[in-house]
């Protein structure tokens, strides 16, 4: 029969033995591998949020794929915010390092993106704020890549990677 | 004997795994021991000086003015820089090089800060890419460890002129 103080002890040892396995591994996971957000706001309607603000989608995001900062136009991405460092924002990949594009509603009509940087747009232009407010961003504010609607069920999808063929780069720079 | 390999190598890959981990989370929310290289931050780092950075100030979002930091570099994410932050969102800084004649500033953007080297002559900086997004920020760089005889906390900017409080 185990005194009733030795149990206790065990159990404070197996809880920290658990505890410091568990806390970093899943924090390491959820920081470098995937992990699940809810979108708010109008910005990518039709393919995200398309009942605005009576169901937000719940998506997957995956940070493997991103850690060499590899993105294809058409991408979904989330991002840190270029003007609010604390917030993270959803859009699409419209053009990559030394494309032409031509923008909706930045002060420039054509912009060259420079190297190391990407153009972003939400699907829904007007409701956006993206690159046509704030110009190209830089690839290392690159959080990750949703990949796939999780909530709410009858939204179970596989995002894909399509460019809008009016949203396509004037001149795509060949590699 | 097969076994007892398997179950050793599990119980290897299982360690490494988790003292991994451990690792990775002390490097991305405390801190890590870097070095430097390159010429732009002399006198206050040359280099490769090995220096501590931290990385709480990043989360807390208490980075100041005079900090030295690491970021991610904005025309390639894969390397990173290291300099002095002068002017925060809002501030005043002035956008010339020393050899212009002309003072010419603008203002920081929300969420940016502007980054100069020390070394003004020998430094590719915001005077040359503009202002970076705060979010590019790694860490606070908050003490020397290398060479022994420069142990210690880092030195203020040697050029305090350039700072612009308006």
């Amino acid at each position: 029969m185990m005194p009733a103080q030795g149990f206790g002890r065990r159990y404070m040892k197996a809880f920290l033995k658990g505890f410091f396995v568990a806390v970093p591994v899943t924090v390491t996971f959820l920081d470098q591998v995937a992990c699940v957000a809810r979108v708010e706001g109008a910005s990518m309607q039709p393919s995200l949020n398309p009942g605005g603000s009576h169901s937000s989608d719940v998506v997957l995001l995956n940070h493997w794929k991103v850690r060499n900062y590899e993105v294809q136009r058409g991408d979904i991405v989330s991002l840190v915010s270029p003007k609010n460092p604390e917030q993270k924002i959803i859009k699409r990949v419209i053009a990559l390092e030394g494309d032409i594009i031509k923008t909706m509603g930045h002060k420039n009509r054509y912009v060259k993106v420079p190297r190391g940087h990407m153009w972003v747009e939400g699907d829904h232009h007007g409701h956006s704020f993206d690159s046509n407010a704030f110009g190209p961003v830089s690839l290392g504010l690159l959080h990750a890549h949703a990949t796939h609607i999780l909530w709410p069920p009858e939204r179970w999808q596989r995002l894909e990677s399509i460019l809008p063929p009016e949203r396509a780069p004037v001149q795509i720079e060949e590699k | 004997m097969l076994r007892s390999i398997l179950g050793k190598t599990f119980r290897l890959l299982g360690y490494t795994l988790q003292y991994g981990c451990i690792a990775h989370c002390a490097f991305e929310y405390v801190g890590g021991v870097v070095m430097c290289s390159g010429p732009s931050m002399e006198p206050t780092i040359q280099s490769s000086d090995i220096v501590f950075a931290e990385n709480l100030s990043r989360h807390f979002y208490a980075i100041q003015r005079g900090d030295i930091i690491i970021a991610k570099s904005p025309s390639d994410p894969k390397s990173n820089i290291c300099k002095r932050v002068i002017g925060l969102e809002g501030d005043k800084v002035f956008t010339h090089s020393p050899s212009d004649y002309l003072k010419s500033h603008s203002y920081v953007p929300r969420g940016h800060v502007w980054l100069e080297g020390d070394n003004l002559q020998n430094s590719t900086d915001s005077r040359y890419y503009g202002p970076i997004p705060y979010g590019l920020i790694r860490g606070r760089i908050c003490l020397k460890i290398w060479p022994l005889n420069d142990f210690g906390f880092l030195r203020d900017s040697p050029n305090g002129h350039r700072f612009s409080d308006e």
